[in-house]
């Protein structure tokens, strides 16, 4: 480890340091005075070392070095949050310490364990079938231009338009439980379905459509062997982006009317009771659901389109 | 398959069939839909009744399961030309409502996209510290916090123009920084480098360079915000029974079990979604042809 590197450890422990000291003299009633000033002092020096460790941390580079500056990043917001709420006496109300949702996450585990599964159930049915159906219409679409010139306008329109509105015509039609949910995480990722489908379709160069014409290869052939592989990108894309539609649709249609659990029910009932901090729980929690779907559909992506220019570097 | 565009004329066909076939089917599926209904209610008068009544009368039921779109354009053409335009009775209002938190929360969004972009661009810290968390928070469902910002802010005594405004800017700025970065970085080397000769400061490499070739990212970003800002603003007013806005007629729909009032409050939000979108493209083709864009 050569000097520079010495000298930027060892400035992220005087930090560590400094922030455990600060964080333990704001607690209980906090300092008076003179104490406080200087305790707010030391904090705005804290804050200009962070900034020279963050600059010194951003030139790393690597898989894991590069890590190194969002990380501390992350844990620095997450420090000055906890600080800021602490030593301001910011009321529960209206913005909890991170440890008080950490602490709610703790003592509710139970009742959100049982949401968590009502809402991932709901999300997971919603989305397979809305992202199956956007697939197939689109590979109709492509075969019958006709339904591709009237659809591609229509489904693009459905971009700007409010879909998670459907909602409450779902829950009447569907009830109360995970079915109507599913329906409109279906309805809402169909569209980028099927329209990235069709770009993906549409994407191929002409020379190697030409080349599949040579081979003599017939529609189905060109489809499996040319135009679906060079789709994958752009399918992946769709799945990605409806993951998080998905989840967030299932959420909004919770607001809507719900068995005595989900995720979404849990956040509108704690809010009106102004439990803050287990509402907070409970988005932290979907938060985390949310990322790893995410990164669970950019691993299969990654391990399905290696190929893919993007990932050859 | 061309990969070319089909153009506009040729368009317009294949979407008009499309559309007379997806309203065929609704009409169809109104009938299915609510034919239980009114064969109770048929059978229970102990009225004798054949296909042409059960379908007239599934087309024109006051709570259908599934009203027809003739129902549905009929409400609204009642409700946005038949009322006061002040009057909780009056679509225009709630339209109205929800549009000035929208347009609101659009363009706070705007700006802190726009800034944090700056930020990120010139700021190596920024770059490697935050911009990573603002691309991981894009797969977070942020708009689960909507219910709770409006409650913790209303009950601050901020009017639900600020709260719901607060939720659109949330889910705005995150396309746009995202966007912006991408379009602040788009210049390439050569022209940064031709900048330096001329010893153009920071500052007016920013505006003379970065900012004229980051306008298309911008507008990229835009359309999709100011959408998600409608959302943003019609999931605010879901909450704590709000009086007025698309929102909250959706939710007295629901209520009430009034389809018709929900499906026309749909319409509505549809109209202002496509009718946003489009403003936000004219105004780009405006601002293209100002930059002197080939038109």
């Amino acid at each position: 480890m050569n000097r520079r590197n010495a000298m930027t450890a060892l400035a992220v422990l005087v930090l560590a340091v400094i922030a455990d000291a600060l964080l333990s003299r704001v607690q209980g009633d906090g300092p008076k005075g003179a104490e406080a000033a200087a305790v707010w002092w030391l904090l705005a020096g804290w804050v200009l070392l962070l900034w020279f460790v963050l600059g010194r941390l951003a030139q790393l580079r690597g898989r894991v070095l590069g890590l190194l500056a969002p990380a501390l990043f992350g844990l620095a917001m997450l420090y000055l949050w906890e600080i800021a709420v602490v030593g301001w006496d910011v009321p529960r109300v209206l913005l909890p310490a991170p440890h008080a949702v950490g602490e709610a996450l703790a003592a509710r585990w139970g009742a959100l364990r049982a949401d968590f599964r009502q809402t991932a159930v709901s999300v997971v049915a919603g989305y397979c079938a809305g992202c199956g159906a956007g697939f197939g219409v689109a590979l109709l679409a492509d075969r019958y231009r006709l339904l591709q010139r009237g659809l591609l306008p229509l489904a693009g329109m459905a971009g700007a338009v409010p879909i998670v509105g459907i909602a409450p015509i779902m829950v009447m039609w569907f009830g109360f439980d995970w079915q109507s949910k599913a329906a409109v995480a279906a309805i809402v990722t169909f569209f980028p379905m099927l329209v990235n489908t069709l770009a993906g379709l549409a994407s191929v160069d002409a020379m190697h459509r030409d080349l599949m014409r040579t081979y003599g290869a017939g529609h189905l052939a060109t489809l499996l062997k040319l135009r679906l592989p060079s789709a994958l990108p752009f399918v992946f894309n769709a799945l990605k982006i409806n993951s998080t539609l998905a989840l967030i649709s299932a959420i909004v249609a919770e607001f809507f009317g719900s068995p005595i659990y989900g995720l979404g029910f849990r956040i509108s009932a704690e809010v009106a009771r102004m439990n803050v901090d287990v509402v907070w729980a409970a988005i932290a929690l979907a938060a985390l659901a949310g990322s790893v779907f995410y990164g669970l559909i950019a691993l299969v992506e990654r391990a399905m389109t290696f190929w893919h220019a993007s990932y050859r570097s | 398959m061309r990969t070319e565009k089909p153009s506009w004329a040729q368009s317009v066909g294949p979407v008009a069939l499309v559309a007379a076939v997806l309203i065929v089917v609704w009409y169809a599926a109104a009938v299915w839909l609510n034919a239980p209904q009114v064969i109770e209610r048929f059978d229970g008068i102990g009225n004798p009744w054949g296909a042409r009544e059960l379908v007239d009368a599934t087309w024109s039921m006051e709570r259908p399961v599934l009203p027809a779109p003739h129902q549905i354009v009929a409400d609204w053409w009642a409700s946005v030309f038949g009322a006061d335009l002040d009057s909780p009775r009056s679509l225009v209002y709630h339209a109205g409502v929800t549009l000035s938190s929208t347009i609101l929360g659009f363009a706070l969004g705007l700006a802190l996209g726009v800034l944090i972009a700056i930020g990120v661009v010139h700021s190596r810290v920024l770059d490697r510290g935050l911009l990573p968390w603002i691309i991981a928070s894009q797969t977070i469902p942020i708009l689960a916090i909507a219910p709770m910002v409006v409650v913790v802010l209303g009950s601050l005594g901020y009017p639900p123009l600020v709260s719901k405004a607060v939720i659109s800017m949330y889910l705005c700025f995150f396309p746009v920084a995202v966007g912006m970065v991408k379009g602040l970085r788009s210049p390439e080397v050569l022209q940064l480098d031709l900048m330096r000769t001329w010893s153009a400061t920071p500052a007016q490499r920013l505006v003379k360079l970065r900012l004229p070739a980051a306008v298309p990212f911008l507008f990229a970003s835009a359309r999709i915000a100011i959408a998600t800002s409608l959302i943003g603003a019609i999931v605010g007013e879901l909450p704590t029974g709000a009086q007025a806005g698309l929102g909250a007629r959706l939710l007295s729909g629901s209520y009430f079990g009034q389809t018709i009032q929900i499906w026309s409050a749909l319409l509505m939000a549809s109209l202002l979604g496509v009718l946003l979108v489009a403003a936000v493209g004219a105004v780009e083709r405006l601002v293209a042809r100002w930059m002197g864009a080939a038109a």
